[in-house]
């Protein structure tokens, strides 16, 4: 190690030399001899690696590990895939599982088709040049992301409810109507997210494009379709994958509303709930962490694929620009 | 062909500044419009919380669009929320966990950051990837993990567990933010901090002050979800002494579901401290999203 760099400058210089002398000459001060041991580096990165590393890596790991065993007289076994099988194949268990699957895409295409028009058309609004109150505006419009999810569905509780005679039906008692009522409600209070992000996007394109656009004789819709909405594009797709990461662990939202059992009829049950219960227990239903693991891990599956499939098929597709 | 020629030029002036025709006018009211309606959307329905939570029985029923006035005022919703639960020191336990995940977050990931952003070692990207995966994977789906830990060290039901959890969730997102902050500050400065004789330690002090704007943004994203949440205190601390105020609103608005007045002013005590928070930091929040950017 030390042969090549203690010989390196005077004998293999000459070539560098030639071409960029004082980028060869300051080099070698800042890369250090790499020191044998500094204190100082475990200090500033210990704390930090292990409370990580214990309370997020480690139980997430044992989770994973806890869902290849299973209670047998009293005792935790290892049953490899057991589990898996079980859930997967059990007529009760498997239903329960796939309407979950089933409703937590529901609930997240709604998230999907609703945040991201709305989101851009808000965010297109606030970054024109002209707006008057311009902060204000932005202010109150993201007020409901700061609120508690519980707090939100007591909120539209309240505000749906029949009583109170905004809505005449009870749009959450009916499971033709609750989950996406509940996926309504989510998007009416994360709205302000993938608003401000797009927002970010369109304040950051350099004024000398929208003037070209113009100068090509462009209006505000074609500058809009032309020029802002490529440039927004990648955004709307890490939008939507934060979004469909959410929507997979969600749980809050569903609990206050309509309790552990989503109802009615399990119409609005998701991942989140079907984990609560399988790991807590319900009514006649014991609970098991195993089985509880078990659902954790199959959400992470899920989680990943939604992951890949962005990193390998929208990243991919959509074109990048440097501004 | 002439009539188009002499047309293009004096059409533009009519357009310009002085004082715009009707359609033009109107055409700027129309971002305007939108945005009030929107903006009643978002803030009408807790407008209508708060609003009825100060209001009589029969007011809340029979005029609920109707804000409060000195014949339907009143504020027995609050009295039934202090006689019958301890919302005060459900206030006091969110504000202590809040407070302390915030600030571990905030200390351990600027050293962590500080480190990266600085110094040379030995697998490095690799310490960086590491910390970075915790930003995708939600830390729920190691819950049941969580438990049987909390369990073994007997940190279940104790505000302790609950920081010690919040801190690991908050560090990933804030250990990648910082570090891209610290490797804005000057090198010359830290250099300079160096030659004067200072330690390692000074110069991490010396630093720090200047990615205030990065810590603030950090402190704010990594509040907002721990005062939130529900998922935690339900299943790592569900003792009445350590209940937050999410988990007591949740679990006072179960127990008195019928009783309205009593359900609005617990959700506006629950939300207007945040919303007051947001409101002051507003700035900085949405400087934090946007990377900076703002107009």
């Amino acid at each position: 190690m030390s042969h090549t760099q203690a010989s390196g400058p005077p004998d293999d210089a000459p070539a560098d030399v030639v071409e960029s002398a004082p980028t060869a000459v300051v080099r070698p001060v800042p890369r250090r001899p790499r020191q044998r041991f500094r204190p100082h580096l475990l200090v500033f990165l210990l704390p930090a690696a292990a409370v990580y590393t214990i309370f997020m890596v480690y139980p997430l790991i044992d989770s994973m590990r806890l869902s290849l065993y299973a209670p047998v007289d009293g005792v935790r076994a290892f049953v490899g895939l057991d589990n898996f099988v079980h859930l997967l194949t059990d007529d009760l268990l498997s239903a329960r599982f796939w309407n979950a699957v089933w409703n937590n895409l529901v609930f997240f295409a709604v998230h999907f088709f609703v945040q991201n028009p709305i989101g851009l058309l808000l965010a297109a609004l606030l970054s024109s040049a002209t707006l008057k109150g311009r902060s204000v505006y932005r202010t109150l419009l993201f007020i409901p992301t700061t609120l508690s999810v519980v707090i939100v569905g007591f909120i539209w509780q309240l505000v749906l409810n029949p009583i109170w005679g905004l809505v005449e039906t009870p749009l959450l008692g009916q499971s033709s109507t609750a989950l996406i009522t509940l996926s309504l409600m989510s998007v009416w209070q994360y709205i302000g997210i993938p608003m401000i992000l797009f927002y970010a996007v369109l304040i950051a394109i350099p004024d000398e494009l929208l003037e070209a656009a113009k100068v090509d004789g462009a209006n505000g819709w074609q500058t809009f379709w032309r020029v802002k909405f490529p440039l927004v594009l990648p955004t709307i797709g890490i939008v939507s994958v934060i979004t469909y990461v959410a929507n997979m662990n969600a749980f809050d939202l569903i609990y206050t509303v309509k309790g552990a059992l989503a109802g009615p009829d399990f119409s609005t049950d998701i991942m989140g709930t079907l984990f609560f219960r399988t790991f807590f227990g319900f009514q006649l239903q014991r609970g098991s962490s195993t089985m509880g693991a078990t659902v954790a891990t199959l959400m992470f599956l899920l989680i990943l694929a939604g992951v890949l499939l962005y990193f390998f098929v929208w990243q991919r597709r959509v074109e990048h620009y440097e501004l | 062909m002439t009539t188009v020629v002499d047309a293009q030029p004096t059409r533009p002036p009519l357009r310009e500044k002085p004082r715009k025709p009707w359609p033009a006018r109107l055409g700027a009211a129309v971002p305007h419009v939108i945005l009030v309606t929107y903006v009643l959307i978002a803030c009408g329905p807790i407008l209508m919380i708060v609003m009825n939570s100060f209001k009589s029985r029969q007011a809340i029923f029979g005029e609920p669009f109707a804000p409060p006035n000195a014949s339907t005022f009143d504020l027995s919703g609050f009295e039934t929320v202090f006689d019958r639960s301890r919302f005060e020191l459900y206030f006091l336990n969110s504000f202590i966990i809040t407070v302390c995940s915030v600030f571990l977050v905030l200390l351990l990931g600027s050293m962590a950051a500080f480190a990266l952003a600085e110094y040379r070692f030995v697998g490095m990207t690799l310490l960086a990837l590491y910390m970075a995966v915790g930003i995708m994977i939600p830390i729920r789906l190691g819950t049941v993990g969580i438990l049987e830990l909390l369990v073994t060290i007997g940190l279940v039901n104790s505000l302790a567990g609950l920081v010690l959890v919040y801190t690991a969730m908050g560090l990933p997102l804030a250990v990648f933010v910082l570090t891209s902050f610290f490797k804005q500050v000057p090198k010359e400065l830290k250099d300079a901090a160096r030659i004067d004789g200072a330690n390692e330690y000074r110069v991490f002090s010396l630093a720090v002050p200047l990615i205030r704007p990065g810590l603030a943004a950090i402190g704010i994203y990594t509040m907002l979800p721990i005062w939130n949440d529900l998922w935690f205190p339900l299943i790592l601390a569900p003792a009445e002494n350590v209940r937050t105020v999410t988990l007591g609103a949740q679990a006072f608005l179960g127990q008195f579901v019928s009783d309205w007045n009593a359900v609005l002013a617990v959700l506006t005590l629950a939300m207007l401290p945040m919303i007051a928070l947001y409101i002051i930091f507003s700035k900085q929040f949405v400087r934090g999203l946007t990377g900076g950017a703002l107009k």
